[in-house]
């Protein structure tokens, strides 16, 4: 099957230059040049729609990695403009996506010797989409994720200590283990969430971006925060998804809609689920620029994110970015993972993020194999390191269990002497009495208290 | 007389009319736009409308009157003034002057962007408001009826209520959800729902339910002020209703405790629990009540969660007594919540059953006959007093 480009904007996804990328692919960005170009999706749409329609067996045909094939020569001098990433940037992408990759394979192993419970969502192969785009954001961008959402905590920030903790159920988590592996948030990072319900993120996310524009327009604050928000194929034919596209399109607001389109939605495939499968597509409907691209290849990733943050930077609104992308482990550690064809797994086995930059950045002579193996060998030890942190760091207290509720715990409501509950120190503790003894009937003061 | 005079005169007398049951707003409008007709040449009959009115307008020993309406209106538009954080966000909120008028005037006042017209869209945009909270603005959110809070109702519960605990308190919400609850006249079954119960069984939640117009300016400023999710529980045939409002309920830091019940009318035979359109009913049958030797307490409960179990037992330790009346569905409503607290902690002090007045545990139907029949009236609440008395079966 031939590599047909759906995307676009190929001479974005093909081309090394990245220093003249900004002026031509901002016009190619502009809404109104895709009303003009009508024509030229249709002749794509046409073409494509005779590759698309396939059973859910077959192998996808996937754009080509054309940043692997092309093989270019450094000049003289160490500045190449050819490429499209520094040495300095590329080892740092390098050192993200390897965090990412051996933190979920720790997890894979904890959970299977109980250290971790419940439901636990792994991003093995997912690494390029997070790196790509999160290593291009400021502290004050929020990044908003759904249940997947352990390597974007990371990426963005939140150190693997906290949200190896978080996973275990310990107090030094980055929710003091009150969120879970499902509900990764941090202020400091501007993590807001980790959400289990799907499309339910979306809404919040464009919340964070309306916040941005409100700062600056309302309170006249210098404010050109961005969000960026994740989720998955599955997520784009629910209804939330559709109503934001139009009042983020609507209000211009400041946000990146990514798609991490891995084909399944646990044993769904997004053929058998969706009318038009190129999500793409969804983006001009509502009036802001869609974009497909190859998702397993981080550098590409990151042209599109730079073009789309600085768009939502200079106020021009919105943008959908399809990544197509694929997750090498199951839905979740529980997932069997009986549907996937093994030759499809093969398929993206082979275009394995990692294993791809690595080759380019040797390639490229911008890095040395030992370069990146002390990389990865860094990693393990921060990973290590986190594992015996939350090992031995200790569960909650039974006193926490009634912390946070509310910002204003006076919502507890008065006591039976007649003051607020919360104000009664015994309360948290456990060895009020009163109007909440049914509710709280293990922690009366008749049971062993720790 | 001038003609013209007269039929000033009789202009004013209709508008003083319309005052009485009107807001206090619209008198001191009245005495500027008076005084602009009669431009200077002002009889006797108009000096006397004017001086009476403006002796309404000024006293502080007489109370003043105001519709929940305009209780309201005139918090959203202190509490937008005094903080740019504040936004409101809902249907037909701007140009339209709001659904019930609740924010008429808000959009000239405040410009679009801080009263937005959103599409109709509630999960979207309440999802949108939840987002900005987490940043730190202060959204309020109006749902045209709370019926229409089911579409958002995953954001309401695990976006909003969920994430201070979630986060570990990091992350709070300061948001306020509001809007009309319960039934209306002849609105049929989609849009007769009362929704106390399904968001007062949520951690993290509070749940407001005022009354008078009092209770209203009250409670509507110590939600926007709050820093966690609020839900607030109006009512569509309660806004167009007068109360009297003190000085103090004027002042523009006027706040009510969350979690505090009051004690509308005091009484020593049977405690009768309500809130918002239920207290009217419930101060009209302990009128009834009091003509048959029956003392009422009425406890107006202002805040669904957190319950005041505490005033609620004290008074139910003084009267033994307790009916509940509520408008919503009868199984795991309002009143089950409030029985079992008493059951738990006063039952030594009960001498009789606890009555529970609920709506009929039907969708609410559409004919007027069937609709009286399906929410609780007046005659509903004195038969169960006396039967808690044991003066009736």
């Amino acid at each position: 099957m031939t590599t047909t480009k759906i995307s676009i904007i190929p001479m974005l996804i093909s081309s090394p230059r990245s220093g003249e990328k900004a002026d031509s692919c901002s016009g190619i960005l502009n809404p109104s040049s895709f009303l003009g170009s009508k024509s030229f999706y249709k002749k794509h749409v046409l073409v494509n729609k005779i590759h698309t329609r396939r059973s859910a067996s077959a192998p996808v045909s996937a754009v080509s990695s054309d940043v692997i094939q092309k093989k270019k020569k450094p000049t003289a001098d160490l500045v190449t403009p050819n490429l499209l990433i520094t040495k300095q940037e590329g080892l740092e992408v390098y050192e993200d996506m390897v965090l990412g990759r051996a933190f979920e394979d720790k997890c894979a192993e904890m959970y299977y010797r109980g250290k971790m419970f419940g439901f636990v969502h792994l991003y093995n192969g997912q690494e390029a989409v997070s790196t790509g785009f999160i290593k291009l954001l400021t502290n004050g961008d929020s990044v908003v994720s759904t249940y997947r959402d352990h390597v974007h905590a990371l990426s963005k920030g939140v150190p693997a200590r906290q949200v190896m903790s978080e996973l275990f159920g310990k107090t030094t988590g980055c929710c003091r283990g009150q969120g879970g592996s499902m509900h990764m948030f941090s202020k400091e990072h501007n993590v807001l969430g980790g959400f289990a319900f799907i499309g339910e993120g979306i809404p919040v996310a464009t919340g964070a971006a309306f916040t941005s524009k409100y700062r600056r327009e309302v309170l006249k604050e210098d404010c050109d925060d961005v969000t960026v928000a994740f989720f998955g194929d599955g997520t784009c034919n629910n209804g939330q998804f559709f109503e934001c596209l139009n009042m983020a399109a609507l209000w211009k607001l400041p946000i990146i809609f990514v798609v991490e389109n891995n084909l399944w939605a646990i044993g769904m495939s997004h053929l058998r689920a969706t009318s038009d499968p190129e999500i793409w597509k969804k983006g001009p409907a509502f009036g802001m620029p869609g974009i497909h691209v190859d998702g397993m290849d981080v550098l590409k990733v990151r042209e599109v994110a730079k073009e789309a943050v600085t768009r939502a930077r200079r106020g021009e609104g919105p943008t959908l970015v399809e990544c197509e992308t694929y997750r090498f482990r199951g839905h979740s550690l529980a997932d069997p993972d009986e549907l996937r064809d093994p030759a499809e797994k093969a398929h993206y086995a082979k275009r394995d993020p990692i294993t791809a930059l690595k080759k380019y950045l040797i390639e490229n002579d911008l890095a040395t194999e030992a370069e990146l193996k002390s990389i990865s060998k860094k990693i393990d030890e921060i990973v290590e390191d986190a594992v015996e942190f939350a090992d031995r760091s200790p569960v909650p207290p039974r006193s926490q269990l009634l912390e946070n509720v509310f910002a204003d715990p006076r919502g507890f409501g008065i006591g039976p002497d007649g003051k607020y509950r919360c104000e009664d120190p015994k309360f948290t503790e456990g060895t009020a009495q009163g109007f909440l003894r049914s509710a709280l009937r293990f922690l009366s003061s008749d049971f062993i208290q720790i | 007389m001038h003609r013209n005079e007269f039929k000033l005169g009789l202009e004013f007398s209709s508008l003083s009319e319309k005052s009485c049951q009107g807001s206090l707003l619209e008198e001191i409008n009245m005495l500027g736009l008076l005084r602009q007709r009669a431009g200077g040449n002002v009889s006797w009959i108009m000096e006397q409308g004017i001086r009476a009115a403006a002796s309404r307008a000024f006293s502080s020993s007489a109370k003043e009157s105001m519709t929940v309406r305009d209780a309201l209106n005139s918090t959203l538009v202190e509490e937008m003034s005094a903080d740019p954080k504040v936004f409101l966000m809902g249907e037909e909120v701007g140009e339209y002057q709001g659904a019930y008028k609740i924010s008429k005037g808000l959009l000239e006042k405040f410009g679009p962007d801080r009263v937005l017209d959103t599409p109709i869209t509630e999960a979207g945009f309440t999802g949108i408001a939840v987002g900005a909270a987490y940043h730190g603005l202060k959204p309020i959110v109006e749902f045209m009826t709370f019926n229409f809070s089911m579409q958002a109702i995953d954001h309401i519960i695990n976006s909003a209520a969920k994430s201070n605990y979630m986060s570990a308190g990091q992350i709070s919400v300061p948001i306020v959800f509001r809007g009309p609850n319960g039934a209306a006249a002849g609105v049929g079954a989609q849009h007769s729902q009362c929704y106390a119960a399904w968001y007062a069984a949520c951690p993290g939640l509070k749940v407001l339910a005022p009354y008078s117009s009092e209770d209203a300016r009250g409670l509507l400023k110590a939600a926007i002020r709050d820093p966690d999710p609020v839900v607030f529980l109006e009512n569509e045939l309660l806004y167009g209703e007068s109360f009297p409002v003190s000085a103090e309920v004027l002042d523009s830091n006027f706040c009510l405790p969350i979690g505090k019940a009051k004690i509308e009318r005091e009484g020593k035979d049977v405690t009768i629990t309500a809130f918002s359109k239920m207290v009217g009913l419930a101060l009209q049958a302990a009128d009834l009540l009091a003509k048959e030797d029956i003392s009422a307490e009425v406890i107006n409960l202002r805040s669904i969660r957190p319950l005041d179990r505490r005033t609620i037992n004290d008074s139910v330790r003084k009267t033994n007594r307790l009916v509940t009346v509520e408008e919503g569905f009868p199984q795991h409503g309002v009143g089950a919540e409030i029985c079992a607290s008493v059951i738990e902690d006063s039952f030594e002090y009960l001498d009789a059953p606890i009555e529970r007045i609920a709506g009929a545990d039907v969708p609410m139907p559409y004919a007027a006959n069937l609709e009286r029949l399906a929410v609780p009236q007046v005659d509903d609440i004195v038969r169960a007093a006396k039967r808690s008395c044991f003066r009736s079966r």
